[in-house]
């Protein structure tokens, strides 16, 4: 379980970034961060593998203070996905790419080959294996940035906005994908801005706001709250929206995905005079 | 120790005298300190020029950074200090030597925190310096803050993939460079690549004759810290070449070749 | 005041060093004040034909180009960006690497001073563009003090200064949050229908763009492989199979047409999607 408690994080320059933010993620959750550009969401993120330390407030990792451990150490557990992939390439090989990690980890020479192709399989980039990283498109990068750090097999995996960039089937194959761990018994924590994505993927969403949660719940709650899309400044997925406006053919108010609200529109379609 | 050393030459936007005073009046202030630093070894002289700068970085609101950027360049000072003292030339001496490279360095960090880019690559575009020029300085200077953003990200991204910075020995801890170096080095050569889409999609030197729309002029103030430099100059000059002034000696060195 | 705004005919390009051409036998026309937007998967081609609207390529990017391109009537290959800079203006992904100055003013002046105006001409047309974009309180800003949205205004400002006929965005929204891109997308809007300023929008994000476009190309493998009004284009199925980014009122439109409801056209905004969809219940009733 990663625990934050009474967390508050002050910037150097005197930002307050983070104030009392309250939060438990248990094993095996999904989980997605959600809010507007600049109302903490890596900066939270950035506590979960130690890279920065709490002003006021505790941050556990495993029942483990993140004060008293180093960033590697906790890396272990906690597999942190940056944005932007060409912020972390500098080998000349995918292949190398991924084995970083692994290497820092001290894994033996063996182990790494299997776990790098293991996870060449998992997300589709044998063909990629010895080509430099450099060259690869957008999407294909994204997917060898998670490669390097899905190779160790970490138990809380954090995607720091995975969708930016992506196309609709990159999207869905994401999807797809984090779903498949999910079920493998990972934790994923998505901070995302992509309210259809967050709307079809349906974990539990934590909205923060200028450095505090404004709430937490499950994603067909909060994303039909006007309340909280309002607060949060987010927008709320279109099919949310489309429910409201049709509150009173007696629709639910909480639907946000295209599928459902396709079948209870067919219902009372067939429903007749 | 690494992001310090920026804070002391970065410019911040603030509204204090030294900030709208004209660069060329500031820089020939600077030029002042610069020359006493460069023609007297004497200790009292240049720790003077040390101090004299100390209500001016007050007057630019700048005075933490000032120091901090002094503290980041001590170290190189005390290397200074070392080759001298250990070649056998006296204490003061090498004591002088040391402060002369802080005067230089704190010097030049006052100008850079109270002078915008822009205005000083409007200034040397007044001196008749080629645009193209003017503004390869300005870009650099203002690319330094997002350099050290970039640097950070990077560090943080290769963190997180278990890189120790701080462990091993020597050779171990300069290999550890290259992840991050690699990756920065990459990005800024994306970055000018984007940079220059976009100054050619802005008609980037399309014209010879360039009107830029603020204009630098020179008021009261600058003009009087024009001639007071001025004076001062010729004044110190005058000191080093006629006058000989008393200096604190302590003549201790030690004999090793 | 007639012509097109851009032609383009049997357009191919290969970058330098390239195996594969980026684009292939690209024909278009946009008509003048029209607000088009072009899409597709990713590696398209939809940056690379931004880039041929404005000249940067062939002039700034070497490769083998084949066909025509021409904006308001001048021919690419022989009109370099610099030329090409005061009739079309190019807005980028990133907003960080296209401001140049420590101020906004500064940054909206970078394009008319690069021009050679004369000052007054210069002050007068930062004055505007600050205005249009609702910058005059953060004019003496520096670009990293300002939020995302803030700074694409900035970047769009200063292509507004030199007042071009057209204006081509390349993903304008990808590193903004929705609420900015919203803002953005109507900023740009508004471009479009007060100042009759042509726009070609590059962008992933339907849903929010769909409702002011035109019209909308879609590009696969550097190929034009549909185009029409938005609605049109939505309601095929192909469209969604091919990774375009359909917004979810249109594609639940889609669906309900699959599964037998008498769908005529399909909604691009959710308020149009539930008019549609009261309509078909009261019938029902």
């Amino acid at each position: 379980m990663i625990e934050i408690e009474g967390l508050a994080f002050k910037y150097p320059n005197g930002v307050l970034a983070l104030d009392d933010v309250n939060l438990k993620i248990g094993e095996g959750e999904f989980l997605a961060l959600m809010g507007e550009n600049g109302a903490g969401k890596t900066t939270l993120i950035k506590h979960f593998n130690g890279l920065l330390k709490p002003t006021a407030g505790v941050v556990r990792v495993d029942g483990l203070d993140t004060r008293h451990l180093s960033v590697a150490s906790l890396s272990r557990k906690v597999g942190l996905v940056f944005q932007n992939p060409d912020h972390q390439f500098f080998c000349e090989t995918v292949r190398e790419e991924i084995s970083f990690g692994l290497l820092n980890f001290g894994y033996p020479r063996h182990m790494i080959e299997k776990r790098v192709n293991q996870v060449l399989r998992m997300l589709d980039l044998e063909r990629y294996s010895e080509s430099s990283p450099f060259a690869l498109s957008g999407g294909e990068k994204k997917r060898v940035a998670l490669a390097s750090v899905l190779a160790w097999n970490p138990k809380y995996l954090v995607l720091d906005e995975p969708t930016i960039g992506q196309d609709a089937l990159q999207k869905e194959r994401l999807r797809n994908f984090i779903i498949q761990l999910i079920t493998q018994g990972k934790c994923v924590v998505v901070v995302s801005h992509d309210v259809e994505f967050v709307a079809e993927c349906k974990p539990r969403v934590v909205v923060l706001s200028k450095g505090r949660i404004i709430a937490d719940g499950p994603a067909h709650k909060i994303l039909s709250s006007e309340e909280v899309v309002g607060r949060g400044s987010l927008i709320m997925p279109q099919i949310a929206e489309l429910m409201k406006l049709l509150k009173k053919h007696g629709f639910p108010a909480e639907v946000i995905d295209v599928y459902t609200a396709c079948m209870e529109i067919q219902k009372r379609m067939s429903r007749g005079p | 120790m690494s992001m310090s050393m920026f804070e002391g030459f970065k410019f911040t936007r603030l509204n204090t005298p030294m900030h709208r005073m004209d660069p060329r009046a500031k820089f020939l202030m600077i030029i002042v300190f610069f020359t006493a630093a460069v023609i007297f070894s004497n200790i009292i002289v240049l720790l003077s020029a040390l101090a004299v700068q100390i209500p001016l970085t007050l007057l630019g609101k700048a005075a933490h950074r000032w120091a901090s950027s002094i503290r980041s360049a001590s170290i190189l000072a005390s290397l200074i200090f070392l080759m001298n003292f250990i070649t056998g030339s006296p204490l003061t001496f090498s004591i002088a030597m040391a402060v002369r490279f802080l005067v230089l360095v704190s010097s030049f960090s006052l100008f850079f925190m109270t002078t915008s880019p822009d205005d000083l690559g409007l200034a040397l575009e007044r001196l008749g310096i080629p645009y193209t020029i003017c503004f390869t300085f300005t870009m650099a200077v203002r690319l330094v803050p997002t350099m050290a953003v970039d640097a950070q990200r990077v560090i943080d991204a290769q963190k997180s993939r278990g890189l120790e910075l701080e462990k091993g020995n020597i050779l171990k801890r300069v290999r550890n460079y290259i992840p991050i170096l690699i990756p920065l080095i990459v990005n800024a050569v994306r970055r000018s690549v984007e940079m220059a889409e976009a100054l050619e999609s802005r008609g980037f030197t399309s014209t010879k004759r360039r009107e830029p729309m603020k204009v630098l002029t020179l008021n009261r103030i600058d003009y009087l810290a024009i001639v007071f430099s001025l004076a001062s100059m010729i004044f110190l000059i005058y000191i080093r070449l006629y006058v000989s002034i008393p200096t604190f000696d302590i003549p201790y060195r030690i004999k090793l070749f | 005041m007639g012509g097109l705004a851009v032609r383009v005919d049997g357009l191919s390009f290969t970058y330098a060093g390239s195996p594969f051409p980026a684009l292939r036998e690209v024909s278009l026309k946009i008509e003048r004040g029209e607000f088009i937007i072009i899409t597709g998967p990713s590696g398209c081609g939809k940056s690379t034909l931004c880039r041929c609207l404005n000249g940067l390529i062939p002039h700034f990017y070497p490769g083998k180009m084949e066909g025509n391109v021409e904006v308001f009537g001048m021919n690419t290959r022989f009109y370099t960006p610099k030329h090409l800079a005061r009739f079309v203006g190019l807005v980028f992904q990133n907003p960080e690497n296209q401001l140049f100055s420590l101020s906004v003013e500064g940054d909206v002046a970078f394009g008319p001073e690069n021009l050679g105006f004369p000052r007054e001409e210069t002050v007068k047309r930062v004055e505007e563009a600050l205005s249009l974009m609702g910058l005059k309180e953060v004019r003496d800003r520096a670009p990293y003090e300002l939020s995302g949205g803030q700074q694409q205004r900035a970047a769009i400002a200063s292509i507004l200064a030199m007042r071009p006929e057209m204006v081509v965005l390349d993903e304008p929204t990808s590193f903004l949050d929705p609420r900015s891109s919203l803002d953005i997308i109507e900023a740009i809007s508004f471009l479009n229908r007060r100042l009759g300023i042509t726009v070609v929008l590059v962008e992933h994000r339907l849903d929010i763009a769909s409702r002011f476009a035109d019209k909308i190309y879609i590009l696969d493998e550097g190929r034009i492989v549909d185009e029409g009004p938005p609605h049109q284009v939505y309601g095929r199925r192909e469209t969604l199979l091919l990774g375009v980014g359909v917004p979810r009122i249109s594609l639940l439109f889609q669906l309900l047409r699959e599964r037998g409801i008498p769908v005529k056209e399909i909604p691009l905004t959710v308020k149009e999607g539930a008019e549609k969809l009261e309509a078909f219940l009261v019938d029902r009733n």
